[in-house]
């Protein structure tokens, strides 16, 4: 254990750490001169010079570029951004809230104590484990409507195949699917944890006044998660926001770009059809969604880390 | 008796459906990803739940990379482990010094500091990323790994600072500081001597989330890095796609080489992995 290295010198101390400040002066030359090193500072600085070069230039920038008010006014009358509007509306409600309900409910099962549950939990984290470019790839081809493996399967057991990525509510339900997929691992862990965390003299009241089953879950488990659902939802929804594989890789935004989100679709249009400012404008007009969340975000972990 | 045998029964049938059911999700694009990967080219274009001559000419094909798909593929493997690896070093040395300053040396201006990075953390990273090309642009970095790495490291390191700080300010007490100090220990003796080695468990989970979120990225890899010999894996990945006749059995035996590493070290560590989600983002 390094604490050990670090225990002698402080049974040795010879004076008693009140006159911190004159030791400190007689002892060392370097900080003997506080007024000129600001030892703070000095240890930021490293962490302020990238936050401004690659965050906060690029963020003012970007206001910047997207200034121009004729930007927006294209932007409202654009057919292909009112839908991606509402995909996103579509794609995060549907996905975040159906996600984390799902997680909240298999965090229950994750939490029995079979050996083989455990050993499932181990299984069902792979979705997580591996980089989401090639899960979606992998996915997307498998709902080819040709030669995909999920319609060879649904064909040998008798089902009609639908046109996944073909029809726009299949192809925006693919991608939602695949995005449950791919994030419902991560949920499921962190409320295991959240559930764990709670004492176990609570349910043991609790089945002393007879809750048991689904009351327990509804009177005692909910309430305890509360919180973490709340801010869960919160992160959930602005990581969603500016989820950008998902839709590139699963529909390709099409059919006929019809399933653009947000995300992807400024990107198209500062890179693929080349017009810069329209697709930061395209950004800039999540903010007055994003930055209450942020706001709200930062204050409810703010107030944890302090 | 019986009736309660009979219940037991129920439940734990009603479990194992959960659990078929959980498989059968969970694996299913995981075993297309395996079929598709010991296919051989004339099988892929013809729907098929297994293959019937199982092959691994693939995954040959691609480490000798001798299809023009996967020409640059130790290259491109060899720049992902790199702008990884420099990004988690970055990381870890940026935030340690920032919490450091924020959690021991407490300036005034730690609160509003620690504030800001959490906001800075949360900033979604596509919807910076146009801007943020602009700018790696006008620091001639673009195609470079430092653009990527540089990048990464500026959204990585505000988890990791905050993180830290958490750490730092609940798990070592202030005397050691005080008492090093009291001997004569410079701002740099305490920090190397004590404070990296005391934070060894919350750097080895924080180092773990930044080399898997540099490893892992995307959308800012796919737009800093233009050049086949300078793109990462997952680009690479991506550019399959550009063609007509996309030779699937290489893509996801590729992706399979890809894949692979991060899974093993998410089974290796996840103990540590599970260290920084608590210690971060979502606790109560």
């Amino acid at each position: 254990m390094p604490r050990n290295t670090i225990e002698p010198p402080e049974r040795t101390l010879p004076t008693p750490p009140a006159n911190t400040a004159e030791q400190r002066q007689s002892t060392s030359w370097l900080t003997r001169v506080p007024p000129l090193v600001n030892w703070p500072v000095v240890f930021v600085i490293p962490f302020v010079i990238v936050t401004l070069l690659v965050i906060v230039y690029p963020v003012v920038y970007g206001f910047w570029l997207g200034a121009d008010p004729s930007l927006y006014t294209s932007l409202f009358a654009d057919p292909t951004y009112l839908r991606s509007v509402w995909n996103t509306v579509v794609f995060v409600g549907i996905g975040v809230n159906l996600k984390l309900a799902l997680a909240l409910v298999l965090s229950g099962f994750f939490a029995l104590s079979n050996w083989w549950i455990r050993a499932l939990l181990a299984v069902c984290i792979l979705p997580w484990a591996i980089p989401s470019v090639p899960a979606f790839l992998s996915i997307h081809w498998m709902l080819d409507p040709q030669w995909g493996m999920l319609n060879t399967l649904l064909g040998g057991l008798g089902i009609p195949s639908p046109h996944w990525l073909i029809d726009y509510p299949w192809a925006m339900g693919a991608a939602i699917g695949a995005y449950i997929w791919k994030w419902l691992p991560f949920w499921i862990l962190i409320f295991l944890a959240a559930r764990m965390a709670i004492p176990h003299d609570i349910y043991e009241a609790a089945a002393v006044d007879g809750a048991t089953g689904l009351r327990r879950f509804f009177w005692v488990t909910v309430p305890m998660l509360s919180n973490v659902y709340l801010t869960s939802t919160l992160l959930s929804t602005i990581w969603t926001l500016s989820d950008f594989n998902t839709i590139n890789f699963i529909t390709g935004a099409g059919p006929a770009d019809s399933t653009h989100v947000l995300a992807t679709l400024g990107i198209r249009y500062a890179f693929n059809v080349g017009n810069v400012d329209q697709g930061v404008a395209v950004a800039l007009t999540a903010l007055p969604v994003i930055i209450p969340l942020i706001v709200i975000l930062v204050r409810r972990l703010g107030r944890e880390g302090a | 008796m019986a009736v309660a045998r009979s219940r037991a029964l129920r439940r734990n049938a009603g479990l194992a459906a959960v659990a078929i059911l959980l498989l059968g999700w969970t694996l299913l694009p995981i075993y297309h990803m395996l079929m598709m990967a010991v296919s051989s080219s004339d099988e892929v274009f013809q729907p098929h739940l297994f293959p019937a001559h199982p092959t691994a000419g693939n995954f040959w094909t691609v480490l000798t990379e001798g299809d023009s798909f996967v020409e640059y593929f130790w290259r491109q493997l060899f720049n992902s482990i790199y702008i990884a690896g420099v990004t988690t070093l970055l990381v870890l040395a940026i935030g340690t010094l920032a919490s450091y300053a924020v959690a021991r040396l407490r300036p005034r201006w730690g609160n509003g500091l620690s504030n800001a990075a959490l906001a800075t953390y949360v900033i979604p990273a596509s919807f910076l990323a146009i801007p943020l090309y602009q700018v790696m642009g006008s620091y001639s970095l673009l195609d470079s790994p430092w653009s990527l790495i540089f990048s990464m490291t500026a959204f990585a390191s505000p988890y990791a600072m905050w993180v830290f700080t958490q750490y730092a300010r609940s798990g070592i007490p202030r005397e050691l500081d005080e008492s090093a100090r009291v001997d004569g220990a410079s701002n740099w003796q305490i920090y190397f001597r004590i404070y990296l080695p005391l934070m060894r468990p919350v750097l080895v989970a924080v180092g773990i989330y930044a080399l898997l979120t540099a490893w892992n990225e995307y959308l800012l890899a796919f737009l800093l890095l233009n050049s086949e010999q300078n793109m990462t894996l997952p680009v690479a990945l991506g550019s399959f796609l550009n063609t007509d006749q996309v030779p699937w059995n290489l893509l996801m035996a590729t992706s399979l080489f890809y894949a692979v590493p991060p899974a093993v070290m998410y089974y290796a560590f996840r103990k540590n992995v599970a260290t920084g989600l608590t210690a971060g983002g979502v606790k109560a």
